[in-house]
This record gives C-alpha cells, structure tokens and sequence, in this order.
C-alpha cells in the first residue's frame, strides 16, 4: 500500500543554515504521528518545508504524497492535493473577511464554486462544532485576534478544508487550558481513518488530548528516537536534556 | 483634413474611440483670442468674458507648483486644442444626443446606470456636456443639477454670488488655466433642508486627441440638504497626450452634507491637474472620496476648509500606479475654526515600476480649540521597482488640539502570501485579495455598484501582477 505520507532522507535549509539533516518519517491513513523536539531542533522548518515555504530550500531527499514527490509542488497545488497546514504564527490578512476568506479557500480547494447556500450551512456546522461564535466570521482573518483566536481559526479552516493530511505545528501554544480541550475536541472529531495527522509539539500537554499511535523527537534536523505514546511520558519526566546526553554518550 | 487617431492597443478596456465629427474644434494653442472665441461661442455676460481673460493674464504669468516632477514640464501647451464642440445641445433625452456620441456612453454603462440606481446624470463629451437630467421628485423639490454652462445662463445670480470664491483663479497654474478656458461640468444646488438619498452622477470622456479637457464643477448644498455626487472618466488611447484640468468648488452650508466619490480611469495618456476645494460651515460634513487609477500623471489633493464650529471634513483617498503612470494624491484640511473634526484615510499600491506620492497638508489656525485631526497613510508596494513617497505637512499654531498621525509603506508580504496560498489560492488570487483587503477601508464607503467596479478595476490593474 502507498503511503499517505512518505518524507525519505529530507534536507532542508533557510538561508545558509541547514536545518534538517536527513529527517525520514512515514505516516500512513489513519495514523496520528507526534514530532517531539527542543527549541531550534527544526519542528517548525519541517512544517514550513511540507506546505512548500519558498522561504525555505530542499537540498535532499524527497517528500511524497500518496506517492507523487511534492517538491514542485507550490503550496496551493499542495494544499488542493489535499495538505493542510495549521500555523504556528498565522499572519493577519487586514479587510479581508474570515468568511470571504474561508470562501475562496473552499473554492479553491475543491477546484469549483460551492453553492453559497451550502458553504454558509457547511461553515456554522463548522462553528458550532469548535464552539466559535458567528459574528468571528465576519472579524478579518487573524486581525487583532487572540492567541486561542487564531488557533481556533486555524481549526476552522482544517474543518472546512477536509484535508487528508494535515500538519498542526505548535497548535497548543497560546491556548489555556479550556481551549486547548475545545480544539483537540474539534480534531479529534474531524479524524477519521482516511487521514493522517502529524503533530509537531515541543510539548507532551497536547497529547493528552489527541492521542498519536507513534511518537517521533526530533534533535538537530533528524528523528532520533521513534516510539509509542509511552516515548512522550518518558519525555516529559526526563525533558529532552537528559535524551540528549543519552544520544551523546550512545 | 483629419487623420484617424493612432490608437494602442492596450488591456484597459476604454481605449476605444469615435471618429472626430466635431462641430467645432479651435485651432491648438492658446491665446487671448481664443479664450475670447470660447466665451462668445457660449454667449456669456461681460463679467465672465473679463474672468476669463484676467484669468489667462494670470496663467501666463504663473509656474507650475514646486513640487512638481520634471515629467510635468513634457505638456506641450502649445499643442493643445483648448475647445472642442461635439454638439451644440445640453440634451435631456438620450435619444436626441447624437447617435455616434450616445453609442460611446452605451458602451460605457451610463444610460443604463441612470435606470437603475441614479437620481440624474450628467454627460460631457470633449469640452461640453450632451446629457443632463434628473429625477422628476427631485426637480420639483428645487434640485438643480444642469451643465455649468447652462447654470450660468439659467442662474445667474447664485451662480455669480459663489464661483471661483473657494478657488480663485490665482490659487495655482492650473486653476488659472481652467478659470480661462473653463467649459462643461456640473452644477448642482440643493435647496434648505433636501436630502438628494441616491447619488448624482457626472461621466466625463475625451474623445478628441491632443485635447485638453476644463469642467468647472460647482456645487452649493444649503443649510440641511444632503447629496451625495459621483463623477467617473476615461478617454481612448493615443500615442500623443491629452489633459484634463478641471476645477471643483463646493460649498457646504449649516448643517448640510455633502459627499464627492470620483473614480479616475483616464488611459495612461492623460495629465490630470485637478483642484478640488470644499468649505464647510456650521455643523456641515464634507466627505471626498477620491479613487484614482487611470492617468499618466495626476496631481490631486482634495481639500477641505473647515470654517465654523462643529464642521467635519473627510478625506478618503485611494491611488494605484502602474506602469508608466505617477499618482501625486492625497487632501488638506484647514481648521479654521475651534470644535472642529477632520480624517484623512489615504491607500496607495504601486506595481511595475509605478509611482504614488501621498501629499497632504493638515493646518491648524491659532485659537481654534478642541480639534480633532486624524491623518493615516498607508502604502502598499507590489514588486521592487515600484515607488511610494509621503510627503505629510502639518502646520499645527494651536496647541488645545487633538493630532494623531501614521504613516506605514509595506511590500505585498511574503508570508501573507503563503498563508492565504497554503490554503490553496493562486498566487494571483493570494495578491488579489491582499490588495482587497488593503483598500476594503475605502472600498466600503462606496454604494455597492461603485464599490463592485471600483474592486473590478483594481483587479484589472492587478491582473498580470505576480509571477
């Protein structure tokens, strides 16, 4: 079976800096993945290099989804392949609507116009369920919003995207606790066996709420250490130190 | 003989042209004769023959503005015709305007607009207008909205009390030139108390190549009346370059309101030197709301004169520049009254290479307390070789007053890009709903049909812009 996901031996670099130094991951449907990793480690490179960052340069390796290489790939062909994207710092786009923003998107993604009637029933489902009030869509896209704002934003458009691969950098930074339950509610209701979630995390809070099958760390641009949920416990009680004095002495 | 006019083929969709079938077209150049021949031609009173010819005194002897860019000194004024007869009628019918000329304001969607959401139009075609009418309501409510030309022969009292008061001949270069030469444009007075609800449009489109174009526009709003006037323009290409020098005065009486919406679509052969100035008086609001896109070189600055207590003046400025082009835009406003208000909003984007300047002057006299004054320009720069400059005067002698001002220029944003892209938009329609989002605060003051073309038109511009 080809996988959802397919990251062989990636380098990557921003600048002249090298970042990610050979990093292999295979994500198949169904599965929910979670990258651990310190500061600087390349969590949020990895996710910039997956959504086509032109800011950021493949120097090896490759990236396939559902077997084709995405590397040719602009972000919007990638992202109507069926990629999504939750930021980390997503950007305010002044005078543009959440809701006219969230249109275009749809449209875009699906390659056609959806009915307005249905993108309009479509999208309050959508709120409803991540508990966002509807006057939010009429708010321009992450203007003055809050931290927990633009993540529940970010979880907005996952909803209405339907991506079969999304990739959630850094998703519970920002949010307090009441939130950060609401948004992993809302992912775990949107997963489903024909999707892949990647989780890039430097911390073990967000796993308590959506649980991954494999966890990854990720040091100095390459995984280091795969395993079980039970690899992101060991984490928390060690901190990421103590694993690295272990590699260093392995 | 007449030679057909070269045309360029171009993206801009009102380069078309009619042949010249003018009734009468002066010789190019301008002297004491011809401004002469003009005022005869119209059979005005002697006091307008005397304006006029004091007024070209004045030209001669005047420079163009300080400011000005070397690209301003290329107007051949000798290469002009200053008076271009299409037809000698103000019509109020479309079906008695020459057919050639009604065919032009078809294609440009006037007569059709007029049915559906304007209370009356108005129609200039080379130096005068073909088309006027109005609202019948509206009419008999005292509403007059005619040609300038028609205003002077039909009004002449009011007309004689207010023009070239709020701008005097003297004021610049080009409003003396237009106060010499000054033919078409509208004139509106709406009496106590009326509120005009939709709006009021004047079209303005040059037809004739190497012409100059001169309206005088005059609008009295008295005491408690409300309008709201909309004027667009644009010309057919040609390889030679036209000018259009218009004059606008508005006065804005107790507690009236008026707001003036111009969408500027010259072809990219047009000089467009244009002086627009309001007076507002007790407890009135003026409002220009001034979309600039088309023209080789305009310099624009809408002002307002704050005259009274509790006046409100308001300055929505919008400009894109594109190849070729230079948009000098932007508004003054004089408190010249204590309790006064006033906002400046002005947008600019600039793409291949084009150039906005955003030019302002806030003034405030001494004694006038308790101002209030907001000035926010913002600059949005498409690609490299493009070009934006603020040049932001204020001129604050007292020191109760309230002055906020913000200027910010920034680059199409990468990262903005890449959002809106990773969710799956074209670079293209990434760029396009940036720039949407960037002139929205402008965009959204206007009635729905103006803003629809307004975004139509920018996204023409826009079109080509990325990759």
């Amino acid at each position: 079976m080809t996988a959802l996901l397919e990251i062989t031996n990636l380098r990557a670099r921003i600048g002249d800096k090298e970042i990610l130094k050979g990093l292999s991951l295979t994500i198949q449907q169904g599965e929910i993945h979670a990258i651990m990793g310190p500061n600087g480690s390349g969590k949020s490179t990895l996710a910039n290099v997956l959504m086509g960052n032109p800011n950021y340069v493949v120097t090896g390796g490759d990236i396939r989804y559902k077997g084709e290489s995405l590397l040719e790939m602009g972000p919007d062909e990638r992202a109507r392949k069926g990629l999504f994207l939750a930021f980390q710092y997503p950007v305010a786009i002044p005078g543009v609507t959440l809701v006219n923003f969230m249109r275009q998107a749809l449209n875009a993604v699906r390659g056609q116009e959806v009915p307005i009637r249905e993108f309009r029933e479509t999208l309050f489902s959508k709120m409803d369920l991540l508990k966002v009030d509807q006057d939010f869509a009429r708010r321009y896209v992450n203007d003055g919003f809050s931290g927990g704002e633009k993540k529940r934003a970010e979880m907005l458009q996952m909803a209405m995207l339907e991506p079969s691969m999304a990739v959630l950098d850094e998703t519970d930074s920002g949010l307090d606790i009441d939130a950060l339950r609401t948004v992993a509610e809302g992912v775990n209701t949107l997963m489903n066996p024909n999707m892949g979630l990647l989780l890039i995390t430097h911390y073990q809070r967000l796993l308590n709420y959506i649980k991954p099958q494999f966890v990854h760390v990720l040091i100095e641009g390459r995984i280091v250490k795969s395993g079980g949920p039970e690899l992101a416990e060991q984490l928390e009680a060690t901190g990421y130190d103590e694993l690295e004095a272990q590699l260093a002495t392995a | 003989m007449t030679t057909a006019p070269e045309s360029i083929v171009s993206e801009y969709k009102y380069g078309f042209y009619d042949p010249e079938e003018a009734l009468f077209k002066s010789n190019k150049g301008l002297t004491a004769e011809i401004v002469e021949m003009i005022s005869k031609m119209k059979d005005e009173p002697q006091w307008m023959l005397e304006f006029r010819l004091k007024a070209f005194e004045t030209f001669k002897q005047k420079q163009n503005p300080p400011w000005a860019t070397e690209q301003l000194d290329d107007i051949d004024f000798d290469d002009i015709h200053y008076f271009v007869r299409a037809t000698d009628r103000d019509e109020r019918s479309w079906d008695d305007v020459p057919e050639y000329i009604r065919r032009t304001f078809d294609k440009l969607g006037i007569p059709e607009a007029e049915k559906k959401y304007l209370a009356g139009v108005g129609a200039q075609y080379d130096s005068e207008v073909v088309y006027h009418n109005i609202r019948e309501d509206l009419e008999k409510l005292g509403v007059q909205f005619l040609g300038t030309d028609q205003a002077l022969k039909e009004h002449e009292d009011i007309f004689k009390e207010h023009f070239g008061t709020v701008v005097p001949p003297g004021d610049n270069r080009f409003a003396a030139l237009n106060s010499a030469v000054w033919s078409g444009g509208s004139f509106i007075y709406v009496p106590k108390g009326v509120k005009v609800d939709i709006p009021l449009q004047a079209y303005f489109r040059i037809n004739t190549q190497n012409m100059g174009q001169f309206e005088r526009t005059l609008i009295i709003a008295d005491e408690g009346s409300q309008v709201h006037y909309v004027e667009g323009c644009t010309a057919p290409i040609y390889r030679s370059d036209s000018l259009h020098s218009a004059v606008v005065e508005i006065i804005v009486k107790k507690g009236a309101r008026v707001r003036y919406t111009t969408i500027q679509n010259w072809s990219n052969n047009v000089y467009n030197l244009v002086t627009k100035r309001a007076v507002a008086y007790q407890d009135a609001v003026m409002e220009w709301v001034d979309g600039n896109l088309g023209s080789k070189l305009t310099m624009k600055y809408p002002s307002v004169y704050l005259m009274e207590p509790g006046a409100h003046g308001e300055i929505l400025s919008l400009a894109f520049a594109g190849e070729g082009q230079h948009q000098d835009a932007g508004g003054k406003i004089v408190h010249a009254a204590p309790n006064t208000t006033s906002t400046i909003i002005s947008k600019s984007l600039s793409k291949d290479g084009g150039r906005t300047s955003y030019r302002g002057l806030l003034k405030v006299y001494d004694g006038c307390e308790g101002v209030k004054a907001n000035v926010r320009c913002d600059a949005l720069l498409l690609d490299q070789t493009s070009r934006s400059d603020t040049y932001p005067t204020m001129e604050i002698d007292e020191s109760d007053v309230s002055i906020q001002h913000e200027a910010y220029v920034s680059k199409l944003g990468e990262d903005q890009l890449f959002y809106l892209m990773s969710r799956g938009m074209s670079e293209e329609a990434a760029a396009k709903m940036i720039v949407n989002g960037f002139v929205e605060p402008i965009v959204k003051e206007l009635p729905m049909e103006y803003a629809v073309e307004l975004n139509r038109l920018i996204e023409l511009q826009m079109d080509g812009a990325v990759g």
